[in-house]
């Protein structure tokens, strides 16, 4: 088993890392961590609302791969921080400040073909990163994108079929679509923007340039769009902030619900 | 006195034959060994025994079950220190799932992984493998669903004798 990165004892292949690269890699653990936990908690929001059986189990089916890939992204970032925070702690008692996802995630459920274009912006992107990722330094990290990668890839094809059904259907599932597509535009720009941190964190090998995803994304996302006789939208106004905490007014009302319970009985177990 | 069959277990040969007894809670007719998740068995000298199990996916709610069922059943055969570890590296994939496991499966009704098909760059426009009805044998099948009743299945439908299925997705 030594090619077996163990999850219990992260002491032990923790990367060396001075404090201040430290404290930026936490932050952009918490980033990829954050992006599952509130994109998971809204496909969640679809349980029993979805427009048919097996697209309601497909989205929360996506949800709880998500929220896996969050529960160990953020339990990494507890570690590498090592001030004895847990996955628990940072999933409910941080404030929508603190909070490092992309804007695109918290953006409301809306129809569903809103809510397969954002998966698919999303998972196109995810698709891309986690295949970077699994050549991290960060062991710990690399393993979990070695995990995600493959759901990510799932997550693609699923979303991107609906993508190519809905904009190749009818002219209302297409005019649905299509509408989406122009109103989360304005989110995908996020994705590919470094922040200031991070250039010192991908010479370390840690992680992907940001603006190194672009290409491959454009390419898929291009490829579906074409299939999908849908028509990519111009660029424009675009919208960011997320990885400082400059959130949307959504992300609040998520955190009541996601975090009400650990709020009010601060520690309770079941 | 000889050890009896039945005695506390010395070795991890032994830790294993009491592990053939822990399944999938969700599919109970496969082994955490059939599965492929049981990644390791360690004993040391002093009989303290560590499991290693990998999840299927990363959000799979059975793994606590699993972790708990493998503790119960070893320390009831009277192990006295019992470790069960989780790694994630390398990632599980259905190659790890044993020949006798996807014949039970198939028994059960759930079609087992196709043989050869995998995610890749660029599978969002591949070909569905073809996927054999566990009811019939057809190969005449057509997928309804990517997702299915656990995160690890799909849902299809066979054309020749109309049944529902699941199919254990390749990753």
């Amino acid at each position: 088993m030594n090619e077996t990165e163990l999850m219990d004892q992260p002491a032990a292949n923790a990367p060396a890392l001075d404090a201040g690269t430290q404290a930026i890699f936490v932050d952009y653990l918490l980033h990829l961590g954050d992006n599952g936990l509130i994109l998971g908690q809204r496909l969640g929001e679809w349980c029993g609302h979805g427009p048919v059986l097996e697209e309601d189990i497909a989205m929360t089916n996506i949800a709880l791969d998500l929220i896996g890939q969050a529960r160990m992204l953020l339990t990494r970032a507890g570690e590498i921080e090592g001030a004895g925070r847990d996955e628990d702690a940072l999933a409910y008692t941080r404030d929508a400040l603190a909070f490092r996802n992309l804007l695109l995630v918290e953006q409301p459920n809306g129809d569903f073909a809103l809510t397969m274009v954002r998966q698919f912006l999303f998972s196109a992107w995810s698709y891309e990163l986690y295949r970077r990722l699994t050549a991290s330094t960060d062991p710990g990290l690399a393993a979990i994108a070695a995990k995600a990668v493959k759901e990510a890839a799932y997550h693609r094809r699923h979303s991107g079929e609906w993508l190519i059904r809905l904009g190749d259907g009818t002219a209302e599932s297409k005019r649905r679509a299509q509408d989406a597509l122009d109103d989360l535009w304005i989110f995908t720009d996020e994705m590919f923007e470094a922040q200031p941190g991070d250039a010192a964190l991908a010479a370390a090998g840690l992680i992907p340039e940001p603006s190194s995803l672009r290409p491959d994304w454009e390419a898929m996302v291009e490829r579906v769009l074409a299939e999908a006789t849908l028509t990519r939208p111009d660029p424009g106004f675009r919208r960011e902030g997320g990885r400082t905490g400059r959130h949307s007014e959504y992300l609040g009302h998520i955190l009541s619900e996601l975090q009400f319970l650990q709020r009010a009985y601060p520690g309770a177990q079941w | 006195m000889t050890l009896a069959a039945t005695s506390t277990p010395k070795d991890a040969a032994d830790v294993r034959a009491l592990l053939d007894a822990v399944t999938d809670p969700e599919i109970p007719v496969l082994t955490i060994g059939d599965l492929g998740i049981l990644r390791d068995v360690r004993v040391d000298d002093a009989g303290a025994v560590t499991v290693v199990i990998t999840p299927t996916y990363t959000g799979c709610p059975a793994m606590s079950a699993i972790e708990l069922a493998i503790r119960d059943r070893l320390l009831e055969a009277g192990c006295e220190a019992v470790r069960v570890e989780t790694v994630l590296s390398p990632a599980w994939t259905t190659d790890w799932m044993s020949a006798e496991g996807r014949r039970k499966l198939e028994a059960y009704g759930i079609a087992p992984p196709a043989d050869g098909a995998g995610e890749g760059r660029g599978a969002l426009f591949a070909a569905d493998p073809t996927v054999r009805c566990p009811h019939c044998g057809s190969q005449e099948t057509e997928k309804v669903s990517e997702f299915g009743s656990t995160a690890c299945k799909a849902l299809y439908r066979c054309r020749a004798c109309a049944e529902p299925f699941d199919y254990f997705k390749c990753i």
